[in-house]
């Protein structure tokens, strides 16, 4: 039976780094000293509590009132196991004060405002323990689908709920599905994409470090769906907490019997593995994704063939982001058509953003596809700190750009974006105020490019280069007009002729801030007579 | 036979069912350029010279990459491909070190040939002098990184028709290079049978013949198209 | 009696930069197309064709030959392009800076100037060598040796190494006649 007073602290990467682990170890021994035991005042660690940018976050839930705590040190541990196991009045003045100043409101626009769906368990359970998962829920949409549905059934309600890919695509999730599904009989794959690799994006990693469980999940119902009995979920080694979770919670779903023979009496079997990938960017493009995992060198191929047709050693493969499978277990159990009922005509259900940049709230924001860009920078990431105007938002990472302030109110959704000439991307959302130099933001992403260029096809390997050195005369203001043509004329030969959806998608934060923001790159052309008179043309 | 229509350049041709796009291009004599590509090798579509347009794709398509399809409208030199195949050989130019007077495969260069193709009399984008070396420890043969245009052909003829796969590449993007063996020096890789079909197929002065100098290299790249029908279709080349 | 003035004759220039004058011995190679030319143009500035030590104003046409590698070079290359109509890149060196540039690769790229001086005026040197040092008088290096077009913009680029005489007479002739020529195809294109 649970403790009526529960206190959960975040133990996801971004907290930790904060010094969650020392409060944790600190609120323990607090409780101790206040002669209490764990079944009296649990403390559990937890994933994300989403609003990282105040942490160490903790949330002390008492029966019918949760309250957040953020950017405690370990001395204040005290004051809290006071404020919750004791009457708020029996706290001494000036530690009830001390608290104060770091709670959360939980009623404000940054929690209140948003709907969690793909997150509805970061920050509930703890990633660590699978009892805490399936006493959450978890895994019984699987084992409802195993005994209760045909696979055909499992797709129709994927098909319905308008799911599309959260990795940046936005393929629709149940006509890939079927695809895999209805290839000739023969072995199957599941992939998932935990490959994170955008600047700004931390949203997968959260998820696997907050709710493992709840992806093995949607894996298992994805596998059972399309007919596999392998799959593997590809991390960054860069992430290696969630890489350990992971691994965990491979292991004791193996214990429970959720993975394996058998699951459930049926005939259902799965196995899956990690495979960790040594932090290639390409990686996290499909087909070289799936060259990795074989062991060879992570390369794009010519598409097609789909990996849908020939995927991992040459068999039909299914291949998902994190949020895509992680969102599957909720649309099970409300139905597609609740899902669908979030969101936009043509973008369903909810999306989680990584808020990072010039903004008082940085964290996980999980909205409904369609909520204005306004809304999720102004109102739930509370704008620029210093209250000046936001000048634009990032989107897409180094495949996306930069919209600016005047757009704001345009929906986010998957098209959308591409019309304003960003992508929604993964979901890193990083807000720029007035002092960001537009020619900068471009050099900075291409550079990213450059270094992360698999180097197969020359307009990536080469043209990324000369791009980068392009934006190296703008930022520095020795740029004439004749470069604004060869900068216009590159990222579009760029954009065209790249073999891979990486090197296609390279010139988006030059083309968007050359589209918004041209004057500041005109700005940064000099006089052509300058030229003759400093006898420095290049 | 089964056999595909389609339309190139607003001519009617008909290939083999399987034929790729190159070939449907080549039964309407187009002259679409290529790099990377090798008759008797596995295409790979890095070079991207053969990109063409097809009526109803928003994408351009490497034609040696893509099946040919019934009903296909295929256009191979419009404007904006001339462009974009141009700006792909100034930014080879650009990337490596290329300098022809003074090159083994003066004359005999297939980029060399291409700049002519595609119209290139100078790059608009600043030549970059990447340090490169030279690697002269095999007895007969020398890769001049210099030299090279990341084609792969070496890699896959050595692969796909000699089966000693003594070639990869290492590193990635601007700093890729072709490494033999596990990136040792290419004399010292046992796997090398010195057959030297890298050196023929290799399209510009990379690999070369010891014994070769200043537009002295003559190579060969019809070498894997005869070894490959040679053993699918048993035709011999003297037959 | 007056003679009446000549029609206007055009205004030739050929410069030399950093090459080997292998442009120039091409151009030479024209034979008795020189004789041709010779009626249509004034060689008002070249160092095959006249003495003249000063790039003069109002040129119609300039065969700029060789890279841009010293100071003398960047100077003069400024010049040409103010007082020159149409400038043309005049082989290889002038349109990728060719063997000259190859100097581009020492020093890992930063200063290949400094890298090949220490290499010629010293590491090679007996006791005495010496890093040449007279302002004025022996140009300085630019650190990076350029093609043409890289210092001043460019009309026309006449590649090869060097281009045939054939070559530049047909890049020339229209020229003359006030066209442009076709730079297409083998005959008019080729590097090297």
């Amino acid at each position: 039976m649970p403790s009526p007073v529960q206190v959960r602290c975040c133990d996801a990467s971004g907290c930790r780094s904060a010094g969650s682990q020392a409060l944790r170890t600190a609120l323990e021994g607090a409780r101790d000293a206040a002669g209490l035991d764990p079944s009296q005042l649990t403390i559990k660690p937890v994933g994300c509590l989403r609003q990282c940018g105040s942490g160490p976050l903790v949330a002390c839930d008492r029966p019918g009132r949760t309250q957040l705590f953020g950017g405690l040190a370990p001395e204040q541990a005290g004051a809290l196991i006071a404020e919750a196991t004791a009457d708020a009045t029996a706290v001494p003045a000036s530690m009830a004060d001390g608290l104060a100043a770091h709670r959360i409101d939980l009623e404000g626009p940054f929690f209140a405002l948003q709907r969690p769906v793909v997150l509805e368990g970061c920050g509930q359970v703890n990633p660590e323990s699978i009892d805490d998962a399936i006493a959450f829920g978890t895994y019984a949409q699987l084992q409802r689908v195993l005994q209760e549905l045909s696979p055909e059934q499992v797709r129709d309600e994927v098909r319905r709920s308008g799911l599309r890919g959260r990795g940046g695509a936005g393929y629709p999730t149940g006509l890939k599905w079927d695809t895999v599904a209805l290839q000739p009989p023969g072995p199957r794959y599941v992939v998932c994409n935990a490959d994170e690799g955008d600047p700004g994006a931390f949203m997968d990693r959260s998820v696997l470090e907050s709710d493992p469980h709840r992806l093995i999940e949607g894996m298992a119902i994805a596998a059972y769906a399309v007919g596999a009995e392998r799959g593997f979920v590809y991390v960054r080694a860069e992430y290696p907490l969630a890489i350990e979770r992971l691994r965990l919670a491979l292991q004791q779903a193996r214990s429970r019997h959720l993975l394996g023979n058998h699951i459930h009496g049926t005939s259902f079997n799965l196995r899956l593995e990690v495979r960790v990938g040594a932090g290639a960017y390409v990686c996290g493009e499909e087909t070289a994704l799936l060259l990795s995992i074989q062991g060879q060198r992570g390369m794009p191929q010519p598409r097609p063939p789909f990996p849908a047709q020939s995927g991992l050693w040459g068999a039909p493969t299914l291949i998902n982001n994190v949020e895509t499978f992680t969102a599957v277990p909720a649309i099970l159990r409300e139905g597609g058509d609740w899902y669908a009922a979030m969101g936009t005509e043509h973008s369903k259900g909810t999306k989680v953003f990584a808020l990072s940049g010039a903004v008082v709230n940085t964290g996980l924001v999980e909205v409904p596809m369609g909520t204005p860009l306004r809304t999720v920078v102004e109102v739930i990431g509370g704008g620029v700190p210093d209250g000046s105007p936001i000048k634009a938002v990032q989107t897409g990472g180094p495949s996306g750009g930069c919209i600016p302030a005047e757009r704001l109110d345009t929906p986010v959704d998957y098209e959308s974006l591409v019309e304003l000439g960003s992508m929604m991307g993964s979901g890193g959302m990083v807000v720029m105020g007035q002092s960001t130099s537009m020619p900068e933001v471009a050099r900075h992403f291409m550079g990213f490019s450059v270094n992360e260029s698999c180097g197969k096809c020359i307009p990536c390997r080469a043209g990324t280069v000369q791009l980068a050195q392009l934006l190296d005369r703008f930022v520095e203001r020795r740029a004439s007009p004749e470069d604004m043509e060869r900068l216009d004329a590159l990222c579009q030969m760029v954009k065209v002729t790249s073999l891979c959806g990486l090197g296609q998608s390279a010139p988006n934060p030059v083309l968007s801030t050359l589209r918004w923001f041209r004057h500041e790159y005109e700005a940064a052309c000099r006089e052509p007579a300058d030229a003759l008179a400093t006898g420095r043309v290049r | 036979m089964a056999v595909v229509t389609l339309n190139v350049n607003g001519q009617d041709v008909a290939v083999p069912a399987g034929a790729s796009l190159l070939e449907a291009t080549r039964a309407a004599a187009a002259d679409v350029p290529t790099l990377c590509h090798l008759d008797g090798l596995n295409p790979v579509s890095s070079c991207r010279l053969c990109l063409v347009e097809v009526e109803g794709s928003n994408k351009l398509l490497p034609a040696c990459s893509t099946a040919a399809a019934e009903g296909m409208v295929v256009h191979t030199h419009t404007p904006r491909l001339r462009e974009y195949r141009r700006m792909a050989v100034e930014l080879f130019f650009a990337e490596g070190n290329h300098v022809c007077a003074v090159c083994v495969a003066n004359t005999h260069c297939e980029l060399q040939d291409m700049a002519v193709t595609v119209g290139m009399d100078h790059s608009r984008f600043p030549y970059q002098y990447p340090q490169r070396s030279v690697d002269a420890s095999h007895p007969q043969f020398t890769l001049d990184h210099n030299r090279c245009i990341l084609c792969t052909r070496c890699v896959r003829v050595c692969d796909e028709i000699e089966g000693a796969h003594v070639w990869d590449i290492g590193s990635r993007g601007g700093q890729c290079h072709i490494v033999a063996g596990l990136d040792e020096p290419w004399g010292q890789v046992q796997a090398c049978t010195s057959c030297g079909k890298c050196v023929e197929v290799c399209p510009t002065g990379a690999l070369f013949r010891n014994t070769d100098t200043t537009a002295e290299k003559q190579p060969d790249a019809s070498l894997p198209a005869l070894l490959r029908s040679a053993r699918d279709q048993h035709r011999w080349h003297n037959q | 009696m007056t003679p009446s003035p000549p029609a206007a004759k055009l205004r030739l220039a050929t410069v030399w930069l950093a090459g080997c004058s292998g442009c120039h011995m091409s151009f030479l190679d024209l034979d008795e197309f020189l004789f041709d030319l010779a009626e249509k143009v004034d060689v008002v500035f070249s160092p095959v064709g006249t003495d003249v030590k000063i790039y003069p104003e109002n040129v119609d046409i300039a065969l700029v030959e060789g890279a841009v590698a010293n100071v003398d070079n960047l100077e003069l290359a400024l010049q040409v392009r103010e007082r020159t109509a149409l400038v043309i890149s005049f082989g290889d060196c002038a349109v990728t800076a060719n063997v000259p540039g190859l100097r581009n690769l020492l020093d890992g790229g930063h200063d290949g100037a400094k890298a090949v001086l220490e290499r010629g005026y010293l590491e090679l040197a007996d006791a005495t060598g010496q890093l040449p040092f007279a302002p004025g008088i022996v140009p300085e290096l630019l650190p990076r040796v350029l093609p043409l077009h890289e210092v001043i913009p460019v009309d026309l680029y006449l590649p090869g190494c060097p281009p045939s005489a054939e070559r530049i007479r047909e890049a020339i002739t229209p020229l003359l006649a006030g066209e442009r020529p076709v730079m297409e195809g083998p005959a008019m294109l080729r590097f090297g």
